[in-house]
């Protein structure tokens, strides 16, 4: 009862913020049914797992439908009866996938992946997760509109998946829905009402994208507990918080050309039209522009890129840091860096659209600012390897995943500065070169930041630790796996294949890779099939897992300070406050302090005498901990 | 007492420390508004830079060019026809509507409610310009009036900037009715899907074609006068139940306007990019 009643008060200061803003007490908190707890939950950490459940489920769909059109890229002969039960009456007569539903099953899986699994499954999670804990805040700056964006991002989930059983079948138009195709309901079966619904799904899920980056980025501004400025912030927190920005920046602009789309498709508008014929026919539309909306979406579709990446990064620089128990190396020259990739992603769209007919010299500034993007990169990179370098590594899962982003992202980035330049883009366009590239640098890398993030936070978040032999098993197939899908991709795309084929079998440059597709697609389906090794381990940990301790990976950031299961409201007591950095791993001379490897960040520098920097040594003898709290010492 | 923290806060000189609001001590649901806005003008710039690429995409009109082609009968895709006594006449020389060209904004906006026949160039929207700026001033009155707690006059000004919508609004009601019946004479010919001219006189405006000009003048012009309209009336309900709220008495026991400051954030904005809507698409 005692416990309770200590919860209770913890829950009062909810948001502290809160209380004052709405100028009403928050006992509303007290009783919570199952609904209000679990369903239409106003705790961050509901909401985060609601997120990643909800993520998982669209990648085992997203992962699955890959499987059924790689057997039928690298088996274009065999017969794919057996996927009847499943498929019903998109296997055709003949036992074969019927060629618009391959389309349709590229569209989604790319949107899937891209927007529900990678955008909100991984942003929305951790941005959920670790905001508050890793800054000290109770909850979100506004609970209920972080519960919006879920419940948004749920209806908008719900329609996708509905749309999949349309008779019509889902979009087909591939992911970055293109008109004329996608504005033609007569064009094609997948762009009618499948596409209708595509475009509500995602205005829906456009808004919930906004509520919950409105929500981290004042977050981060306003909840801070004291002492945690800027500079203090674990490179997560710097990761999301950046990710909102570009979120809030780029999808308004998405929702626009969707709206214009929207009203082209119902209402005869010609915004994306100019003269065109369909089945013969003259349609009355005249004077628009499809390529205008190529440039109204990549104006979202690149920036959307580091919206995937950024917090994948995130989670690595942290994961790294502390497994390989040292600080990160280049705390500012990281968030400089992530910066840097943030306002570069706004400037480099057009290098999407290399082949649109656009004026060379423009293609060339467009080549020079995305060429400049492997700066920052670089600097992540090498930093990252830098703070393995010496470093006391721990493979954890977790560990192995963020090592495994790394590996991805420069394999990844290579080509991508290949891609970059336009006279090679004109080339490679729309070959399987640049399917290889995105799911390398931006696929393999994000997913692989998302499982570190998983392994690594899941002790916190259902206070049990997930097997670490099955997670061994899970990132070797991954990883191993991965290479192997991808790599022989480039192989492919250097001798032509285009993106989007149903089948190879009608030209004879392909014959001599018929077996390399084969390969590919054997591999891709070890590899999906190892996901469920993950999805097994995820589930019997929550129920099964070995009971976790307080802080078991040795990390500094608040988070671990924690009770192992926490409450609404996070820290049962007050919030700890916070003194230094929060990398201090290994510091030396911490052992006399009497500190493991490692000092959290809320213990005050006069308690670490001996491990104290010369400058935290004078911080200190000016009476103070930062120079904030010197000056107000000496006032 | 959230206002005397802040007070204590700029004090001490805390600015990103922590713990803290660092920015002069704002809270989160002001923070957010702000945030919402920047993302909505990113809607917005999206509009209307897809406005100014459709627009240039076009020819304009052009006096000499349309007369000369007119003169040496080239072709006269563009010739204006206008009936007179049920016969149709060709002028020449002079404005006229095309499919061909963007038409001139004086030439499409320039009727003015009970003024039939009148030519009264950018009159009727300038007036509509002028209440809704006057509503943002009587909003910035009542975020004043709100600093100062006094309810009587928050409930004032809040009444008079719904008005200000309101009579907005049934402005561009009445606009858009007058663009979409069209004029006596109507205005350019209808071409064919392939661009052939059928020579039969175009009136009012709709999506798929309009007496005005392209298809995409006026697809445009509904869309994002309609997407702000949108915006206004979404305003004015916001602002209603802001109204609502005062004249209940709830601010005024908190003794905290704040929401009324929120509300007239959103309001300029709606009136800010009025400001652009009308330079694009009546004075360019």
């Amino acid at each position: 009862m005692a416990d309770n009643h200590n919860q209770g008060d913890a829950i009062k200061e909810v948001g502290h913020d809160h209380a004052h803003d709405h100028g009403h007490d928050h006992d509303h908190h007290h009783d919570q049914s199952f609904i209000s707890k679990y369903i239409f939950s106003e705790d961050h950490k509901v909401i985060a797992k609601q997120f990643l459940f909800t993520g998982i489920f669209w990648a085992v769909i997203g992962g699955l439908m890959s499987l059924v059109f790689r057997l039928q890229l690298g088996f274009p002969e065999m017969s794919m009866e057996f996927l009847r039960p499943i498929l019903g009456g998109w296997i055709t007569e003949a036992g074969k996938l019927e060629p618009e539903f391959y389309l349709a099953l590229v569209t989604m899986h790319g949107t899937i992946m891209v927007f529900f699994v990678l955008t909100a499954g991984l942003s929305g999670t951790f941005s959920n997760f670790l905001i508050p804990l890793q800054i000290g805040a109770r909850d979100m700056a506004s609970g209920f509109m972080n519960m919006l964006s879920y419940w948004f991002f749920f209806g908008s989930s719900v329609i996708m998946f509905a749309s999949i059983f349309l008779e019509t079948g889902p979009a087909s138009g591939s992911w970055v829905i293109y008109p004329p195709l996608s504005a033609l309901p007569q064009a094609m079966s997948g762009s009618g009402a499948g596409m209708t619904m595509w475009l509500i799904s995602m205005a829906l899920f456009i808004i919930s994208v906004l509520l919950g980056g409105i929500n981290y980025i004042t977050t981060v501004i306003n909840l801070r507990v004291k002492g945690m400025s800027f500079t203090r912030l674990p490179l997560t927190i710097w990761a999301f918080f950046i990710t909102a920005i570009i979120g809030l920046l780029s999808f308004p602009v998405l929702f626009s050309a969707a709206l214009l789309l929207i009203f082209d498709r119902s209402l005869g508008t010609s915004f994306f039209l100019s003269e065109i014929y369909i089945a013969g026919e003259a349609l009355h539309h005249q004077g628009g522009s499809p390529v205008l909306f190529q440039h109204l979406f990549w104006f979202l579709g690149h920036p959307e890129v580091y919206i995937v990446l950024i917090p994948a990064l995130g989670i690595t620089s942290e994961v790294i840091a502390t497994n390989a128990r040292k600080p990160i190396f280049g705390y500012k020259a990281m968030i400089g860096s992530i910066l840097g990739i943030a306002v570069l992603s706004f400037i480099v769209w057009a290098h999407h659209m290399f082949v649109t007919g656009m004026n060379p010299f423009l293609g060339s500034v467009f080549m020079f600012l995305t060429l400049i993007i492997a700066v920052p990169s670089a600097v992540k990179s090498f930093n990252y390897i830098t703070t393995l370098w010496r470093g006391n590594i721990i493979f954890t899962p977790a560990m192995m995943f963020s090592i495994g982003l790394v590996s991805m992202f420069i394999s990844g980035g290579v080509t991508g500065i290949i891609l970059g330049n336009n006279a090679m883009d004109i080339q490679l366009h729309d070959t399987y070169y640049v399917v290889a590239h995105f799911h390398l640098v931006m696929g393999s890398a994000s997913f692989f930041g998302m499982m570190a993030g998983v392994y690594h936070w899941f002790p916190k978040m259902f206070g049990r630790m997930m097997d670490e032999k099955l997670g061994y098993i899970h990132f070797w197939f991954t990883f191993v796996g991965a290479y192997l899908v991808f790599f022989p991709m480039h192989y492919i795309g250097i001798a032509g294949f285009p993106r989007r084929y149903y089948a190879f079998t009608n030209f004879d440059f392909t014959k001599s890779f018929t077996d390399l597709n084969a390969f590919i697609s054997v591999a891709a389906i070890i590899t999906v099939f190892s996901q469920f090794v993950f999805v097994f381990n995820f589930i019997y940990s929550i129920f099964r897992g070995r009971k976790a301790s307080e802080n078991p990976w040795g990390s500094t950031t608040l988070e671990w300070t924690t009770p192992i299961n926490p409450g609404h409201g996070n820290w049962p007591g007050e919030i700890p406050q916070v003194y230094r950095w929060p990398y201090d791993y290994s510091k030396p001379n911490s052992e006399k302090d009497g500190f493991g490897d490692f000092i959290p960040q809320h213990i005050p520098l006069s308690q670490t005498p001996h491990s104290n920097l010369p400058h935290e040594k004078e911080m200190l003898e000016r009476g103070g901990n930062n120079e904030d709290e010197i000056k107000i010492n000496e006032q | 007492m959230a206002t005397v923290a802040t007070a204590d806060e700029k004090k001490k000189g805390i600015d990103w420390g922590g713990g803290n609001r660092p920015l002069g001590g704002v809270r989160y649901g002001k923070l957010m508004m702000w945030f919402f806005l920047l993302s909505d003008a990113f809607t917005f710039s999206a509009l209307l830079i897809s406005y100014g690429m459709i627009r240039y995409s076009h020819e304009g009109y052009s006096y000499e060019k349309t007369y000369q082609v007119e003169q040496y009968g080239l072709n006269v895709p563009t010739a204006h026809v206008v009936m007179e006594n049920g016969v149709a006449v060709t002028k020449k020389g002079e404005f006229y509507f095309s499919q061909k060209y963007w038409p001139v904004p004086e030439k499409v906006f320039e009727a003015v409610p009970f003024l039939h026949g009148k030519s009264l160039p950018l009159v009727f929207v300038g007036i509509m310009t002028f209440i809704l700026i006057m509503s943002s001033v009587t909003m910035v009155l009542a975020v004043e009036a709100g600093h100062r707690r006094d309810q009587r006059d928050v409930e004032k000004w809040m009444l008079w900037t719904i008005l200000g919508g309101i009579v907005f609004l049934g402005s561009q009601a009445w606009e858009w009715t007058h663009f979409i019946v069209g004029t006596d004479g109507g205005g350019a010919l209808r071409t064919s899907g392939d661009g052939r001219n059928l020579g039969e006189v175009i009136y009012g405006a709709g999506l798929s074609e309009n007496q005005y000009g392209p298809t995409t003048f006026a697809n445009l012009f509904f869309f994002i006068t309609g997407f702000h309209g949108t915006h206004v009336l979404s305003g004015v309900i916001i602002n209603i139940i802001i109204f609502y709220n005062t004249v209940m008495g709830i601010y005024a026991r908190k003794n905290d306007y704040e929401m009324v400051e929120k509300v007239g954030l959103y309001w300029h904005f709606v009136d800010l990019v009025w400001v652009f809507v009308f330079t694009f698409f009546y004075l360019v």
